[in-house]
């Protein structure tokens, strides 16, 4: 279960990553979720994988750690502010400077987006 | 007491010549010197004990844990440079009077000479190694000040800011050092360190350190290869070169190889570098005199040449090459600081300083060129004069060491050649500016000087004259008690007589003189042949080095900061693939030994369906609706993750944090485009999909070695206590508001700061506003759907209702007021959808900003309660109440938290989403008209 479990954190980085790497900001904001999905579920990881141990006090004999659940609570909550912060910050950006590129101006004019070695 | 006074007068007296700038020159010269002259006072009360070999000190703690301390220091060494900086300063004072003129500053030269002169005794006097550094930087910044005086002039700025750049530069060096000499001893205080001979030269650090501690003694003392920034500095008013330039800024660099002599001396690497730059820069000076036309150059050189003379008495490693080191510095002060003032006043009174025009000046200022020519002569070490003596203890020491083995002849000979340059080039100070003819082409005719103004001339050579004949009278017992501090306690038998009888030094002294004359005489060949090698200006050399350093660290910063977001990106990830890649290397296996629970179908489906979702995503990012809608499949399947794994808590805010965050990317989806256009070079989505993926391995591969591994967690003491001190049985819930109730009061701080930064990102905004959608297909018409306003309206107090049901079992069961707060938004988010805005603000007509602030205010006064009862904030309360009907309840003050909690996270996300719904309508808070 943890080498699947392991590999969806990965899977979902390696989502998270590529889709944060891309040039407009939606994309971005979508890689950001999903990098925060990861690292919720790797947070969450650190206190190891239960079955039916909801801390719950009387409900099971074997709980699971309810620190790092605490902790991932208020991360969704705050990962949600921050998104949302962001989203604002993408539409104030499309409307101030007329494009949606992270980098606030388009690419060249040949349309490809060239690095200055 | 009196040790830190001697410190503290010229520091406040260089505040005296700017309160005295309104009177008269004479005056504020003498108001300006009475400072410097009752510490020189204090410092030879000191003189008895000092004599004896006592060292004293003053201590007073300052910030004991940097191990920052004033300390004074002062002992024989110490009260020699003392002596030296205030004596000499003393007679600048009275020379600077008249040798500025009416249109300079008098009193911004005073002030910064007694800064410099603060600094210089901080320097010397220290007892502690960062106070020690401080004032070193702060000689190299008032020498700055010094060297611009004349800031009119363009090359009196350049060869300031050169000298500075050179100094402060080697300072950091110095800094360096010190550090690590403090990280090996425990302690930056100056005892302590010269106790630790063995510790320091035995550690792997020691040749670093020692190289850091020569870089910053060699820049301050112009050793070569970092000679040029002297002669460059001679653009100074000639005061400033007398004081700074022969006495004491250039001798702060031989002082701390005198300071750190007992510790760092004697290893093979300390002899090759000190000697060997010592012995280039003897004679790379004494040979590049000769060839100066400015009086003040052909000086600079030489001091350059004989501040390399110390470095290799000091480099050589012996007891009497040390105490020969110290009375030449003693010597070199006094006829350099002389000749300096004389060339001043050469200068002054004959409007020039070119050797070239400057001739047979004796018939105009014949006592002058007395005075000149003795100094010149102990500069050139003829007897019965100081520099005799020293010259001669110097090759006397050159002939005792077998540092180079059998080519240690090699030493003597040279030193022999640096000697004979030095008389050839004492002699052309002498005979080309008094002799030689009759002046050319000068713009006044040369007269003596004001009287005064050849006073301190006249002291200096009486003392070269009178130590030169009486040294044991006159500075046995100076120079005793700085051998006895430099060399910690063994000073060597020593004579300072002027006759030793026919020997080997002699002889040198005797071809030196010999040779020097014959030089002088036959220097029009030199001179050619000098003047057919290619003239290399330090100052230009140094300038375009420093501008093309600064151009390429800027192209550098070019690459590293273009402005580009992804670039930025690809740097911190692969930094991370490095930092957090490395250490899985080093890891033997990757499994930590525990069981793996077993995989069931329903966890395969769902791990399944999240990775299909999440690929999906990226695969159709460009159309963005779609990668929206695989995204909220990601979602859910993390909150069902969640629910499996026994954190039901999780999965419900999960749930509806889901459901809001879907809602806000829409809405933002009308507001930008609705597609990606295809950008990325082939080569740039290979890069981006071989660093994502590199990432994802790292993290995966951590999160299996962290999940496999055993562990023990400090969370037994909430699952023990969350009933008995906290008063529930949800634990996850009772973390939150009670035992780290303070980061949840943070955490909604957070949340409440990041709407109200989005409230106002919204207003004044010149919004895009769209006609279509992405196909070009108007909006419908028909603004609201019946069946959901119908569906909305009817569930709106059900699923009130489910969220105050939420909220008060949270404490005891799944739930709690950051779940409720989330449900009640949505179902008021909803209302907005199905019914648009007017409809809810005719019904409902809140200002979320003052949502947020009430449920922060509840929580934090919920908090803050806890005072009145003496308990620290957020102490939480309990107690249990028989209702009837009802049965037993539970009240605890946390609810009354949980209730802020609820608020904010109401207030909050209906501020943001509320406010961006209400962009597309005539409620927007806008100021213009949009695009």
């Amino acid at each position: 279960m943890e080498t699947l479990f392991a590999s969806c954190i990965g899977f979902l980085t390696f989502c998270g990553v590529f889709l944060m790497l891309r040039g407009r900001t939606f994309p971005v904001m979508l890689g950001l979720t999903m990098l925060s999905y990861a690292v919720n579920l790797f947070i969450f990881a650190s206190g190891r994988l239960t079955l039916r141990g909801a801390v719950v006090l009387g409900t099971t004999e074997h709980y699971a750690d309810p620190l790092p659940q605490a902790l991932v609570l208020t991360a969704i909550v705050i990962g949600f502010a921050m998104t949302a912060f962001l989203v604002i910050l993408a539409i104030r950006a499309r409307a101030d400077l007329g494009n949606d590129h992270v980098d606030g101006k388009l690419p060249d004019a040949d349309g490809m987006k060239r690095e200055s070695r | 007491m009196t040790l830190l006074w001697i410190l503290l007068l010229p520091m406040l007296g260089s505040l005296i010549p700017i309160i005295t700038a309104k009177r008269q020159r004479s005056a504020c010269a003498l108001a300006t010197a009475v400072a410097p002259a009752v510490a020189l006072v204090l410092l030879v009360l000191n003189a008895k004990p000092i004599f004896a070999g006592e060292t004293l000190r003053f201590f007073y703690a300052w910030v004991p844990l940097l191990g920052l301390d004033i300390t004074i220091h002062l002992d024989g060494l110490a009260f020699l440079f003392s002596l030296l900086i205030l004596g000499i300063g003393l007679l600048i004072i009275l020379y600077a009077r008249y040798y500025l003129s009416e249109r300079d500053s008098m009193p911004r030269f005073y002030a910064y000479l007694m800064l410099f002169m603060t600094a210089m005794l901080g320097i010397v006097l220290s007892g502690n190694l960062l106070q020690l550094w401080l004032f070193w930087e702060l000689t190299s910044i008032s020498s700055f000040l010094l060297i611009s005086f004349w800031w009119h002039k363009p090359e009196a700025r350049r060869g300031a800011r050169m000298a500075l750049t050179v100094t402060a530069a080697g300072g950091l060096a110095l800094l360096a050092a010190f550090l690590l000499i403090g990280e090996i001893v425990g302690s930056y205080d100056l005892q302590q360190v010269l106790l630790s001979v063995d510790l320091i030269k035995q550690h792997s650090w020691y040749p670093i350190l020692l190289v850091l501690f020569l870089l910053g003694c060699f820049t301050k003392s112009a050793q070569f290869p970092f000679h040029f920034w002297l002669p460059n500095a001679m653009t100074a008013p000639t005061p400033v070169s007398a004081y700074l330039h022969s006495a004491t800024m250039v001798k702060a660099g031989i002082f701390l190889l005198a300071r750190f002599y007992p510790v760092l001396s004697g290893s093979e690497l300390w002899f090759v570098l000190v000697s060997v730059t010592g012995l280039i820069t003897l004679l790379v000076g004494a040979y590049l005199a000769l060839f100066k036309h400015d009086l003040k150059g052909l000086l600079a050189y030489s001091t350059i040449s004989h501040l390399g003379l110390i470095t290799l008495l000091f480099g050589m490693g012996t007891d009497l090459a040390a105490v020969a080191g110290i009375f030449h510095i003693i010597n070199h002060a006094t006829f350099k600081a002389s000749l300096f003032m004389a060339a001043g006043i050469i200068d002054h009174e004959s409007g020039s300083r070119d050797m070239r025009k400057l001739n047979g000046l004796w018939q105009f200022m014949p006592i002058t060129a007395t005075l000149a020519m003795v100094a010149a002569a102990a500069m050139a070490g003829v007897p019965l004069l100081n520099g005799f003596l020293s010259k001669e203890m110097f090759f006397g020491e050159t002939l005792n060491q077998q540092l180079l083995g059998s080519l240690s002849w090699v030493i003597p000979v040279l030193a022999t050649l640096a000697g004979v340059f030095s008389v050839a080039y004492s002699l052309r100070f002498i005979h080309d500016v008094f002799f030689n003819g009759q002046p050319k082409g000068l713009s006044k005719t040369p007269k003596e000087p004001p009287r005064y103004m050849r006073v301190p001339v006249e002291f200096l050579v009486a003392l070269c004259i009178l130590v030169g004949i009486f040294p044991v009278y006159l500075i046995g017992d100076l120079l005793d008690a700085a051998a006895l501090a430099v060399l910690a306690g063994d000073v060597p038998e020593y004579s300072l007589a002027i006759w030793h009888g026919f020997n080997l030094p002699l002889l040198m002294s005797a071809l030196a003189l010999l040779g020097g004359t014959l030089i002088y005489v036959y220097r029009k060949h030199l001179f050619e042949f000098q003047n057919t090698l290619p003239d290399v200006d330090a100052l230009n050399s140094f300038e375009r080095g420093v501008k093309q350093f600064a151009a390429r660290c800027h192209r550098f910063y070019q690459w590293l900061d273009n402005g580009s977001l992804q670039r930025y990106m690809t740097l911190v990830l692969l930094s991370f693939v490095v930092l957090a890649g490395l250490p899985l290397l080093d890891l033997a296996t990757l499994w930590g030994g525990r069981q793996e629970l077993p995989i069931d179908a329903v966890n395969a489906t769902g791990a399944a369906m999240l990775l299909i979702a999440a690929f999906a995503t990226v695969l159709w990012h460009r159309k963005r609706l779609i990668a929206l809608l695989m995204i909220s499949v990601v979602g859910l399947m993390v909150s069902i993750a969640f629910t499996r794994f026994s954190a039901p808590d999780l999965a419900l805010t999960q749930l509806s944090v889901e459901v809001v965050t879907i809602i806000l990317l829409m809405l933002a989806l009308f507001f930008l485009p609705h597609k990606t256009p295809k950008q990325s070079e082939s080569s740039r989505v290979v890069r981006d999909l071989s660093i994502a993926s590199m990432v994802g391995v790292v993290v995966g591969s951590l999160s299996y070695a962290l999940m496999t591994r055993p562990f023990t967690s400090i969370s037994d003491f909430f699952i023990a206590n969350a009933k008995t001190g906290g008063g529930g049985t949800n634990v996850v819930n009772v973390i939150l508001v009670d035992f780290r109730g303070f980061d949840t009061l943070g955490e909604i701080t957070v949340l409440g700061i990041a709407s109200l930064g989005i409230f106002k990102l919204l207003t004044r905004i010149p919004l895009f506003k769209p006609s279509s959608d992405g196909e070009g297909r108007p909006w419908a018409l028909q603004r609201n759907s019946l069946l959901l306003s119908t569906v909305a309206q009817s569930l709106l107090p059900l699923a009130i209702m489910v969220s105050i049901y939420i909220f008060f079992r949270g404490h005891n069961m799944p739930g709690g007021g950051f779940i409720a707060g989330l449900i009640t938004a949505v179902a008021i988010i909803l209302q907005y959808i199905a019914q648009g805005v007017d409809w809810v603000k005719e019904r409902m007509n809140v200002e979320y900003q003052r949502v947020v602030a009430i449920g922060l205010m509840i929580a934090l006064l919920t908090g803050a309660g806890s005072w009145l009862f003496n308990r620290p904030f957020l102490t939480s309360w309990f107690a249990h109440f028989n209702v009837p009907l009802l049965g037993d309840i539970e009240l605890a003050s946390a609810i009354a938290f949980d209730l802020g909690v609820y608020i904010t996270v109401v207030g909050s996300t209906l501020l943001i989403l509320a406010n961006l719904g209400k962009m597309t309508t005539s409620h927007r808070p806008v100021h213009k008209e949009a695009i």
